[in-house]
C-alpha cells in the first residue's frame, strides 16, 4: 500500500525565537530547524506499517522554502522511499487552509491509501491541517492516535484515539487520515546507512501551478507578533521547611488568593 | 440569528455542559454584546444542561440531538454545523480547546472556507473586526491574528477567560432545527475508560500539581495525590517523568503533552525545561519546589522553595489540611 506522511519543519524548541524586521514574522537567522516532533511519530508509524506489510511505499511531503529539503532528507534517512517538496513563493503566507489545499492536491495525484501526520506542529500549534485535509478530501480522520492497525487486505484501519477520560476505538475505511499523538511509538534514529542512502533518494519539487493552484489570500493572517506579557517578579521563600511551608500557604491564601 | 456568536458545547457526554463553557459563553457575550447562542451536538441532552447554558447567558440553544453525534466524529459534526451555519449566518463560531473540538472546529473552518485561530488566550474587537491573541513557538511569542472574512472560527484555552456569572432563572430559547441525516464514515468500536484517579481532569483543573524527575520514581507520586485530594487538584508530570515511564502519557504537561492554564500550578522536582514551560507558562500563580536553586522554573515562579520535595510535600499537605478544615 502507499502511505503518505505530511511533515513540517519547525524551529527547535530550545532555539531562541526573535521577532524579525517584518513584525509579522520571526527572524530566521541562526535558527536550528527540526522535524516537528509529532510528525516523527507519524513517519515512524508509516515505516512500521511498511515493514509489517512489505510491498509498501512511504512518501514524505512538506511545504516550505528551500531549507525544508533538510527535513525531507531526515525523513528519507529514517526510511521513507521518496519525498515531495511543495516549494513555491505562492505559499509564502500559506495559512492552515492554504497548506491543506496544497497537500490535498498532492494527495489526489499520489492517491495513497493512508495519510499520517502529527497532531500539531510545535511552531504555530494550530493543529488544524489534518482535519482540514479530511474535509477537503472527504475522508475520515482520527486525531490523538495512540495505536493503529491496518487490516490484512488494506481496506480498513482500526485506530484508538486518546480523549478526555478514555480511549475511543474506531474503524476507518481507507483512504483515511490519522494524526499521531505522543505514545504511538518511539521514533527511530536514522542509521549511517540510512543517511547515506537518503542522498540517492528522490526529492521532487512541486510548484503551485503543477497542482493547478494559484496564490490565494490567506483566510487567517498574522497582524503582529509580540513578546508574551512579562510575569510579575517572584520570590523564593526563605527559612527552614516548616517555616517556608507555613509562609507559602499563607501567601497563596492571603496574597495570591489562589486557594 | 444572524450576527450571533455561536459557542459549540463541550459536555461531559452525560448531558451536562462542562465548566469551560461558562468561559467560552462569557467571552463570546462580552464580544457580541450579549448575542450569544449555544450549539449542542449530543445524544443525551438534559433539561438541567439546557438550563445551565441559559443561566450562563446563551440566549438560544441550537439543540442537535441525535444518536449519531456520539461518540464525536468530525465528518458528522462538521456537516451538521455547516448546514446550520449556512442558514443562520453566525458572526463567529467559538469552541473550547478539548480533544474533540480542536479537531472539529478545524474541519468546520475548512468546510466554511474561513480561517481558524486555535488555542486563543485573548480577543479584542478592533472596529468591526475581531483580533485574536494566541501563543506560538512554545509560548516564546504571542501572535495577534485576524480573519479575512467571517464567520470567525476559534477555540479558547480553558481557565484563561473570565467565566460568565450564572444568572439564576435566565433561560435560553431551545431550537431543534431539522438537518440532513448524519452520514458517519467512521465506525465506533469501543471506548476504554482510563483508570480513574478520582482527581480532576488535567486540562480543566483549576489547580494542578506536577511531578518531575525529582520525584525519583513512580511509587512516589502517591504523596502528590495525597496533596491533590486535600486541595482538589489534578496531578500531572513533566516529560522527563513520562519518558521514564513513571506516568502514562496522558498526564504529561508541556509541548508534547497537555497545555494547561490553571489558577494555581505547583511543580515539585520539575526543572522547568522549555518543553514543560510551553505547556504551563500561562498559569496564573506558579509555585516551584526544587532542591536546585538554579532550576529554570524559578525564573517564572511566583513563589519558590529551595528544598527537598520529600520534606515539603507532606508538610504542605498537613498545612493545607489545617487551613481547609477550619
Amino acid at each position: 500500500m502507499k502511505i503518505l506522511v505530511a511533515v513540517k519543519q519547525v524551529p527547535d524548541t530550545a532555539t531562541q525565537v526573535k521577532i524579525g524586521a517584518d513584525p509579522r514574522a520571526i527572524d530566521t537567522a541562526g535558527i536550528t530547524w527540526i522535524v516537528s516532533p509529532y510528525d516523527e511519530y507519524a513517519v515512524e508509524e508509516a515505516l512500521r506499517i511498511k515493514e509489517k506489510r512489505g510491498e509498501s511505499e512511504v512518501v514524505a511531503v512538506s511545504l516550505g522554502p528551500d531549507r525544508v529539503k533538510e527535513t525531507l532528507r531526515s525523513c528519507l534517512a529514517m526510511g521513507c522511499d521518496r519525498a515531495i517538496h511543495l516549494n513555491d513563493p505562492a505559499w509564502k503566507d500559506a495559512d492552515t487552509l492554504a497548506t491543506a489545499k496544497a497537500l490535498a492536491a498532492v494527495i489526489k495525484q499520489e492517491a495513497p491509501q493512508l495519510v499520517l501526520t502529527g497532531r500539531q506542529a510545535i511552531d504555530d500549534d494550530m493543529g488544524a491541517v489534518t482535519a482540514q485535509l479530511a474535509e477537503l478530501l472527504g475522508w475520515p480522520c482520527a486525531y490523538w492516535i495512540m495505536e493503529e492497525a491496518v487490516d490484512a487486505d488494506g481496506k480498513n484501519v482500526r485506530a484508538a484515539r486518546q480523549m478526555e477520560g478514555g480511549v475511543e476505538v474506531f474503524d476507518l475505511p481507507l483512504p483515511a487520515l490519522l494524526a499521531a499523538q505522543k505514545g504511538l511509538n518511539e521514533p527511530r534514529y536514522p542509521t549511517l546507512k540510512g543517511i547515506m542512502g537518503a542522498k540517492k533518494k528522490e526529492i521532487r519539487d512541486v510548484k503551485a501551478a503543477d497542482l493547478g493552484l494559484a496564490a490565494e489570500p490567506a483566510q487567517l493572517s498574522i497582524v503582529g507578533l509580540e513578546a508574551p506579557p512579562p510575569r510579575p517578579p517572584g520570590r523564593v521563600i526563605q527559612g527552614d521547611v516548616p517555616t517556608a511551608v507555613k509562609e507559602l500557604v499563607r501567601a497563596l491564601r492571603e496574597d495570591a488568593k489562589a486557594i | 440569528m444572524a450576527n450571533a456568536f455561536w459557542c459549540i458545547v463541550e459536555d461531559d457526554r452525560q448531558g451536562m455542559p462542562k465548566k469551560v463553557m461558562s468561559e467560552v459563553i462569557g467571552e463570546a457575550a462580552r464580544l457580541a454584546g450579549g448575542q450569544v447562542e449555544a450549539v449542542w451536538l449530543t445524544d443525551k441532552a438534559s433539561d438541567a444542561g439546557l438550563k445551565q447554558l441559559g443561566e450562563w447567558g446563551a440566549t438560544r440553544v441550537w439543540l442537535l440531538a441525535n444518536a449519531a453525534y456520539a461518540p464525536y466524529r468530525s465528518e458528522v459534526w462538521a456537516g451538521a454545523v455547516a448546514e446550520l451555519a449556512a442558514k443562520e449566518s453566525p458572526k463567529a463560531i467559538f469552541g473550547a480547546v478539548t480533544s474533540r473540538q480542536r479537531e472539529f472546529v478545524a474541519r468546520l473552518a475548512a468546510r466554511l472556507g474561513v480561517g481558524l485561530a486555535a488555542d486563543c488566550v485573548a480577543f479584542a474587537m478592533e472596529g468591526d473586526r475581531l483580533v485574536a491573541t494566541r501563543p506560538i513557538y512554545a509560548g516564546k511569542l504571542v501572535a495577534r491574528v485576524a480573519w479575512a472574512k467571517g464567520p470567525w472560527v476559534a477555540t479558547l484555552r480553558p481557565n484563561v477567560f473570565r467565566p460568565a456569572e450564572a444568572q439564576p432563572g435566565k433561560t435560553a430559547a431551545v431550537e431543534r432545527p431539522s438537518l440532513s441525516a448524519p452520514a458517519a464514515i467512521m465506525k465506533f468500536v469501543e471506548r476504554r475508560e482510563d483508570v480513574s484517579t478520582g482527581l480532576p481532569e488535567l486540562a480543566e483543573a483549576e489547580t494542578v500539581i506536577s511531578g518531575g524527575r525529582g520525584m525519583k520514581g513512580p511509587e512516589n507520586y502517591v504523596i502528590l495525590e495525597d496533596l491533590a485530594r486535600v486541595i482538589g487538584a489534578a496531578v500531572g508530570a513533566s516529560r522527563a517523568a513520562v519518558d521514564a515511564g513513571w506516568r502514562p502519557h496522558r498526564f504529561q504537561i508541556g509541548q508534547t503533552g497537555r497545555t494547561i492554564s490553571p489558577k494555581l500550578y505547583l511543580g515539585f522536582g520539575v526543572s522547568g525545561a522549555i518543553q514543560h514551560l510551553a505547556g504551563m507558562r500561562t498559569s496564573k500563580v506558579i509555585v516551584a519546589v526544587n532542591k536546585d536553586p538554579e532550576a529554570p522554573i524559578f525564573k517564572i515562579a511566583d513563589y519558590g522553595i529551595v528544598a527537598d520535595l520529600f520534606e515539603v510535600v507532606p508538610a504542605l499537605t498537613a498545612e493545607f489540611k489545617k487551613l481547609l478544615e477550619k
